[in-house]
């Protein structure tokens, strides 16, 4: 009996339910309802009491809300004043309940009034929801929220995300969320201690938000004090007008702004004053003829000053005077002595910990930079440092690599692919242009390496414009494969991309295989021998002809492989080789002839020489090049056969 | 040096160098023609422009007589000569610049109301010159632009101070052979890139322009202005040939020669090799220097891509074209490859049609002149020089005064005849 009572009692609640919602508002109906007037006012100096209802109401449509609303989405039904979200449907606009979720019918838009929120509501809006992103379920949400926080934030911002994150789950984003709460605590925390103590657990971090954080902290302006600046403001430092961070003229101008002192006759004011009082072809008595001497410029001017016709000329006492009166200091934006002082030691902390940091880099940087003259000059170092063979078509040879690279990638359109066919290909091609060219021309001038220099020079102007021609003038890409992209990220100072990565991998390669080569295989002790004299390793068999021919195709292979491996991060046009010729004929004399491991250490000289000059004057890397090239001529006078000179019999003449 | 044995009376110059003669004569004769040819002085068949580019090929004829004395006659294959010319043209464009300046700031200035003091005028060609690199301050090496006398000395006193310390830093560490061309070339490289930079105090890549026109010569037209420009540089030419050829007529010549083929045993005969190779070096720097005043005037504008690497090449490819070791080779290469060449870029080549494709000789003459190159090298090692060979062949040889072979070893001249 009482289950079927229960049960009747049930059915008759349940069934009166719909009716209920429908006849009664819910609660977050209910809060709209009595904000109605502000809401529908919508001003953004008025709108804040209504936002913090919603938001604090604690139910879970409250995000809803916030959400249809800051997106335009809330409507207002004129005949009874019920807000709901709305969407246009077929006939008028579909009306959703904020409460149920329910489709609460339709209505024609005349009916129906849309709350536009302006910019800065939506903004009041977008705080208020960050609270519930911020606490958000879904993980992505939460990051993206927390994402957006990082890009920009204020000073409301602060209490919800220290309140997020005490119940945040992932440890991943909980540290991104500490680190933030700390970087707004240096920025809006109201208290100097919590700042101060913020700043001391940042101080060790080398983030750029870090120092963009305390960046606006040290921040001055000068400013100009009667006597000595009040105890009000937090003065940074004193200035003396003259000093390198004060220039004289500087600090007059600002006397002048300042309204502290009249301002300076400048030249061209007080050509100006003459020019308008002209009489009879004087002024004041002066003739002005006369006045190319600024003297009795200055003598005709005082006349007219003592008549009253203009302002009185300031001699530099006076200015010295004004200026002696007058106290300059750098103000900090910030009033808080213990705030600034905090920032300042913190960046400096921070700074000293960046210039390691930029060395390290600098010293990658350079590294890479090596391997790539390395890689530009191992070819150089077999033609030119064992053979003795000059050879001025070699940076040509580079650029063809480098555009059998590309004409490849034309045909292959797999980026890894097509690099893996390319660099056998360069090979063969330039293998086979050198073998052309040795057998051609070089061979019979074996004995006149000037003379080598020079045709092989004609060599190199050709090759150059038939590539020109062929290719056109404009630059053609070699693209890496999406593998290489991207940079190997340590902090916000060091990075390195992966190509520089491959090419110093590749230049190790190519150490390697030049040494095995040179010292474990039958051609490598033929070219040792045929270079050392000729005359007797023909008589002990072997055939110079034909060993110098391979060794000379070898080398300019190596050329046509770096090709590739250049053109991947360089433009390939038909200059490509001209940019590395001279550099690697430096690498190779530096180093010290017929050592490879001369030129390995000429090519780290030179790369870190380069990098050290251009840290030195960051602006202008074609001063370093010319200061470096200037060092080599002068290192060659200590060390004229190179950092790694042959001695004895192997030293040849 | 056993042709001239102390027994016999020492000929004169003109008469040991009878090629010299005919050179001054074949100079002059082609300067009176041009100047009959030309519109500033005779009846124009021949335009103001290439009486301009006569006379530019002229003074790179004077350069290449230098290039040649350091290379066909020392043996010292110097990539850097055109440097020096180029560094000549920046000493005396820098004076025409200022100069020229001065007079328009001088010009606009003289209708104001109050003449202008001469910090003004000053400050008014720092900006109408510098304002390109965003500056309007005078850069130090500019100190001397207001004076005509003291450029002309740098004319000859830059390049061969660096051409000076260069070389003494180069030859005391013993660099030779293809080493010091390298060298060379790289003391190029970095000069060039030096004066690339907007802060080098001469302009960046703008380089230095409007110095074809003369200051205070405004009132002589340019036809005019133009012959006086080439016989200028054909009196440069007279004279400098006329001092290469004495300088290597010598002794001095016999020495050069002589470390050219072998430096080590002119060494140990007691020849200080060094100061030989450095006195060569720095006078032909100077002689560069002088033929690049002479130039860049007539061309108009300078600017650091004349200086590159590549055109001191092209000034050794002349003098190998033309033929090392002896001067009117150089001459001779220096204006057939720079006039073919003037000829062939300028478009003025007919196009060979091959039906399938047609030859533009703008974009192949390079190509052409590279193979060339290397057939010259290979085939012709003493150039288009070589050529006076032959005709010598036909003369009997002058054995006056020499010995008269193995045959008759013991007999003089005198005695032989009788």
């Amino acid at each position: 009996m009482l289950k079927r009572i229960l049960l009747a009692a049930c059915a008759v609640f349940l069934l009166s339910l719909p009716a209920d919602a429908q006849d009664e508002t819910g609660p977050m109906q209910a809060i709209l309802q009595a904000h109605s007037d502000i809401i529908l006012e919508s001003s953004r100096r008025t709108i804040q009491p209504a936002i913090d209802a919603v938001a604090g109401s604690g139910l879970p449509q409250a995000q809803a809300v916030l959400e249809a609303w800051q997106a335009r989405d809330m409507w207002y039904r004129k005949a009874d004043g019920l807000f709901f979200r709305a969407e246009p449907g077929d006939d008028g606009y579909l009306l959703t309940d904020f409460d149920t979720g329910a489709t609460a019918g339709t209505a024609p838009k005349d009916a129906l009034d849309q709350i536009k929120p302006n910019s800065g509501i939506r903004a009041l809006i977008g705080t208020a929801l960050v609270t519930f992103q911020l606490n958000d379920p879904d993980r992505t949400r939460r990051a993206d929220a927390l994402a957006s926080l990082e890009r920009g934030a204020n000073a409301d911002l602060l209490a919800p995300l220290r309140a997020s994150i005490e119940p945040e789950q992932d440890a991943g984003l909980k540290a991104r969320k500490q680190r933030l709460e700390r970087l707004l605590t240096i920025s809006y925390d109201p208290d100097d201690a919590a700042r101060v103590a913020a700043i001391g657990d940042m101080s060790g971090d080398l983030g750029v938000d870090v120092r963009a954080t305390l960046n606006p902290l040290v921040a001055t302006r000068l400013q100009v004090f009667e006597g000595a600046p009040p105890e009000t403001v937090n003065v940074a430092r004193r200035l003396d007008s003259g000093s390198d961070a004060l220039s004289r003229d500087a600090a007059y101008a600002m006397l002048v702004e300042a309204g502290l002192a009249p301002a300076r006759i400048t030249p061209a004011s007080l050509r100006e004053a003459l020019s308008a009082n002209i009489s009879d072809g004087a002024v004041a008595g002066v003739p002005v003829h006369t006045m190319s001497d600024p003297a009795r410029r200055i003598e005709a001017y005082n006349a007219l000053a003592a008549q009253g016709i203009v302002p009185p000329y300031l001699t530099e006492q006076a200015v010295d005077d004004a200026l002696a009166a007058h106290r300059f200091a750098a103000i900090y934006a910030e009033p808080s002595p213990a705030v600034t002082a905090a920032a300042e030691a913190a960046l400096q902390r921070i700074n000293t910990r960046v210039g390691l940091n930029q060395a390290l880099d600098l010293g990658l940087d350079a590294v890479s930079l090596a391997s790539i003259y390395f890689l530009a000059a191992i070819g150089l170092a077999i033609t030119f440092g064992v053979m003795g063979v000059i050879n001025m078509a070699h940076g040509e040879f580079i650029m063809i690599g480098a555009y059998t690279g590309y004409v490849v990638q034309q045909v292959i359109p797999n980026h890894t692919a097509s690099i893996i066919v390319a660099i056998p290909l360069a090979f063969a091609v330039t293998f086979a242009a050198g073998v052309a060219l040795e057998r051609l021309v070089i061979r019979w001038l074996y004995n006149r390496p000037l003379e080598t220099l020079l045709a092989t020079f004609g060599v190199s102007i050709a090759l150059q414009q038939l590539f020109k021609n062929i290719f056109g003038t404009q630059a053609r890409p070699l693209t890496a494969p999406d593998w290489l992209g991207g940079s190997l990220v340590l902090n916000d100072v060091v990075s390195i991309s992966y190509i520089r990565i491959a090419i110093f991998v590749l230049a190790m390669i190519f150490l390697a295989l030049f040494l095995f080569v040179m010292k474990r295989t039958r051609l490598g002790l033929e070219t040792r021998a045929v270079t050392q004299n000729p005359g007797m390793a023909g008589a002990m068999g072997i055939n110079p002809g034909r060993v110098n021919m391979l060794t000379f195709g070898l080398g300019s292979g190596i050329a046509g492989i770096a090709g590739v491996a250049i053109g991947l991060f360089a433009k390939v046009t038909s200059e490509l080789g001209q940019d590395y010729i001279v550099q690697s004929f430096m690498t190779v004399v530096v180093g010290g002839v017929g050592n490879i491991w001369g030129t390995l250490l000429g090519a780290g000289l030179i790369g870190g020489l380069q990098k050290g000059i251009e840290w030195l004057n960051p602006s202008n890397t074609l001063a370093a090049q010319t200061y470096m090239i200037v060092f080599i001529i002068i290192f060659i006078q200590f060390r004229p056969r190179g950092i790694i000179a042959l001695k004895g019999r192997a030293a040849g003449d | 040096m056993s042709r001239t044995p102390l027994s016999q009376p020492r000929r004169s110059f003109v008469a040991r160098n009878p090629s010299v003669l005919v050179f001054l004569a074949v100079l002059a004769l082609f300067t009176l023609l041009v100047t009959g040819l030309s519109e500033g002085f005779g009846v124009g068949l021949i335009s103001t422009s290439f009486v301009k580019t006569l006379g530019k090929t002229l003074t790179l004829a004077l350069v290449a007589v230098a290039m040649d004395l350091v290379w066909g006659y020392a043996g010292i294959l110097s990539l850097g000569h055109f440097a020096f010319f180029g560094l000549g043209g920046y000493m005396i464009g820098m004076w025409l610049m200022y100069e020229r300046t001065r007079q328009i700031v001088t010009d606009s200035m003289a209708n104001a109301t109050i003449p202008p003091s001469e910090s003004e005028i000053v400050d008014a060609i720092g900006t109408q010159i510098f304002g390109v690199v965003g500056s309007s301050e005078f850069p130090l090496v500019w100190a001397f632009a207001d004076s005509l006398a003291l450029q002309l000395l740098l004319v000859v006193a830059v390049p061969g101070l660096l051409a000076l310390v260069f070389g003494w830093l180069a030859f005391r560490s013993r660099v030779t052979g293809v080493y010091l061309s390298i060298l060379t070339q790289a003391m190029t490289l970095a000069l060039a890139l030096y004066l690339f930079q907007n802060d080098s105090g001469l302009r960046g890549n703008n380089g230095l322009s409007g110095l074809q026109n003369i200051p205070h010569l405004d009132h002589v037209p340019q036809s005019v202005l133009s012959i006086w420009f080439f016989w200028a540089s054909a009196a440069a030419l007279a004279l400098g040939y006329l001092f290469a050829a004495w300088i290597v007529s010598g002794k001095f010549g016999s020495v050069i020669r002589g470390i050219r083929d072998n430096e080590a045993r002119v060494r140990f005969l007691g020849y200080s090799v060094e100061g030989y190779k450095l006195f060569l070096f720095t006078v032909t720097a100077m002689i560069a220097g002088i033929a690049g005043a002479l130039y860049y005037p007539q061309a108009g504008i300078i600017n650091p891509a004349e200086i590159a690497p590549i055109a001191s090449i092209y000034l050794a490819v002349w003098v190998a074209i033309g033929g090392r070791g002896r001067l009117y080779g150089a001459v001779i290469g220096a204006v057939f490859v720079s006039l073919v060449s003037t000829w062939f870029t300028g478009g003025q080549a007919p196009d060979i049609n091959l039906g399938f494709y047609t030859i533009s000789w703008v974009d192949w003459w390079t190509i052409l002149l590279g193979l060339s190159f290397v057939a010259v090298t290979l085939f012709a090692p003493k150039g288009i020089g070589g050529l006076f060979d032959l005709w010598a062949g036909f003369r009997h040889p002058d054995r006056h005064g020499a010995d008269l072979g193995p045959d008759h070893g013991a007999l003089r001249e005198k005695e032989a005849t009788e």
